[in-house]
């Protein structure tokens, strides 16, 4: 249970959901978390109620609009002023949208790119001097299955994750010397509120496209991240992992 | 120490190299393991090298041709009479050549398509029916990233890897059902055995190609081994993941 001991993780988005999820594998494993979010109460509960599992301030909950690079610089200055430093961050924060290309408003346009994309790169951007005052660290970007494939609609949804997708090959190219691992994640339906905004009668027949026929509980995407966060993936970088029960494999 | 706790596992071209780190890295995590190589004697000595450091008889040695369904059979029966069932197959056995498409004679052909892809067929071929009893498993197919993308020479490794990795994704899909999950891992370069017939002048040159500028260790794949082979990878199957220090990324 200290696969992650002595590390400090950075986690978006981390309130509630798979972010939440992450938040409690990482305590159990050893590392001490921030978990940031644009919902403020609900993070700072989701902190309280680990922290009350685990006997000690393993989490603290802070800010984070991932849009705004300020809110990065913060979240960071609470890692180091917390925890002593940071090794990992989990860009974790996204949105999801069912339209497709002509039903999209400028508006969400902007907003899920915003959200989706450049709070990834925001936050690498602010994350890296940090890791490399700590001679390394661990960047994993959560992706989707929708960022390797099509589907009809969700078309600005596609157009991020598939951006992250080569985003973090692009970072994991250019930060390998210095030790800095980035890898991409790409889960299928996994059962958080973010699927939410995809009707019930709707949400069925795409699970059943997963071989596995279900949708995956939060945790098994968490425990993905725990492997890339740790040192057991020391030779893993620019790499994608999906984690979909198939769904990409047919 | 326990994420394999009460499995079994069969692990193909164990004696040495990345299959002996793998079997090791298993027994520590509570599995008992069978390990089948053409290498008869240094199986065993592996087998009774991990016995000696565990202090209990947790690995077996055994002759397996993967090429050979007999074999296959023999090492399955081998799993259930020893250790009580199968829970978990590591296609691991392979060769490597460095011979381009012309330079490749038939004989040499055929001994690549035979234990690199026909091996893995039969492996996962003669070991389904034993997972099925047990409710379930997970296939590890060690495939490359020479199963990705091409590179002038090794003309019929990278034919034999390709097919890995897609009947990778056939048997999962096959599967998933039966919840036995399959998934490939495509290492880069690893510092084996197997990879002793690249000159070294052009080994030193690989190097420079790889983000991360070093070779990987055996143990390095073992852990992506060891996580598809977990639990912690439930809702994984299909998917294919890559560990060769960023290679794949450029």
């Amino acid at each position: 249970m200290d696969r992650l001991k002595g590390k400090v993780a950075l986690i978006s988005g981390g309130a509630r959901g798979q972010g939440a999820a992450e938040a409690r594998l990482f305590a159990g494993e050893g590392a001490k978390v921030v978990i940031g979010d644009v919902r403020d109460d609900l993070c700072k509960k989701t902190a309280d109620e680990i922290n009350a599992k685990v006997g000690s301030k393993a989490v603290a909950a802070i800010h984070l609009d991932v849009t705004r690079a300020a809110d990065w610089r913060g979240a960071v200055d609470a890692c180091q002023r917390e925890f002593g430093g940071l090794d990992i961050l989990v860009n974790n924060a996204g949105i999801a949208n069912m339209k497709g290309v002509e039903e999209t408003s400028e508006e969400e346009w902007d907003s899920i790119v915003n959200i989706n994309q450049k709070g990834v790169w925001l936050g690498m951007k602010a994350a890296v001097p940090a890791m490399r005052q700590r001679g390394g660290g661990s960047i994993i970007n959560i992706s989707s299955i929708f960022g390797l494939i099509g589907s009809s609609g969700s078309a600005a949804y596609h157009g991020t994750k598939g951006a992250v997708r080569l985003l973090t090959k692009a970072a994991a190219v250019q930060y390998a010397p210095d030790k800095i691992r980035v890898n991409s994640i790409h889960p299928g339906v996994i059962l958080t509120p973010m699927v939410d905004v995809i009707p019930r009668e709707d949400l069925q027949p795409i699970i059943n496209l997963a071989p596995m026929k279900r949708g995956a509980q939060p945790e098994e995407v968490g425990w993905c991240v725990v492997f890339l966060a740790s040192d057991e993936a020391s030779f893993v970088t620019g790499s994608e992992l999906v984690v979909d029960g198939g769904y990409t494999a047919v | 120490m326990d994420r394999l706790k009460g499995k079994v596992a069969l692990i193909s071209g164990g004696a040495r190299g990345q299959g002996a780190a793998e079997a090791r890295l298993f027994v520590g995590e509570g599995a008992r393991v069978v390990i089948g190589d053409v290498l008869d004697d240094q199986a065993a000595q592996t087998a009774s090298e991990i016995n000696s450091k565990t202090g209990a008889r947790v690995a077996v040695g055994i002759h397996l041709d993967v090429t050979r369904a007999a074999d296959w059979r023999n090492a399955v029966a081998t799993c259930q009479k020893e250790f009580g069932g199968l829970d978990i197959l590591v296609n691991n056995a392979g060769i490597f050549n460095m011979s381009g498409l012309e330079d490749t004679s038939e004989e040499l052909w055929d001994s690549i398509v035979n234990i690199n892809q026909k091996g893995v067929w039969l492996g996962m071929k003669e070991t389904v029916a034993a997972m099925r009893k047990r409710g379930g498993g997970s296939i590890v197919n060690i495939s490359s990233v020479a199963g990705l993308t091409g590179s002038t020479g090794s003309t019929a490794y990278h034919g034999t890897k390709g097919a890995v990795r897609l009947l990778t994704k056939a048997a999962a899909v096959q599967y998933a059902p039966e919840k036995i999950r399959v998934n490939s891992v495509h290492p880069g370069l690893i510092g084996t055995q197997m990879i002793d017939i690249i000159p070294p002048d052009q080994r030193q040159a690989f190097h420079s190609i790889v983000p991360m500028r070093r070779e990987g260790k055996p143990e390095e794949v073992a852990n992506v081994v060891l996580f598809l082979a977990s639990d912690d990878a439930s809702y994984v199957t299909g998917a294919e993941f890559v560990v060769d220090g960023g290679l794949n990324a450029v």
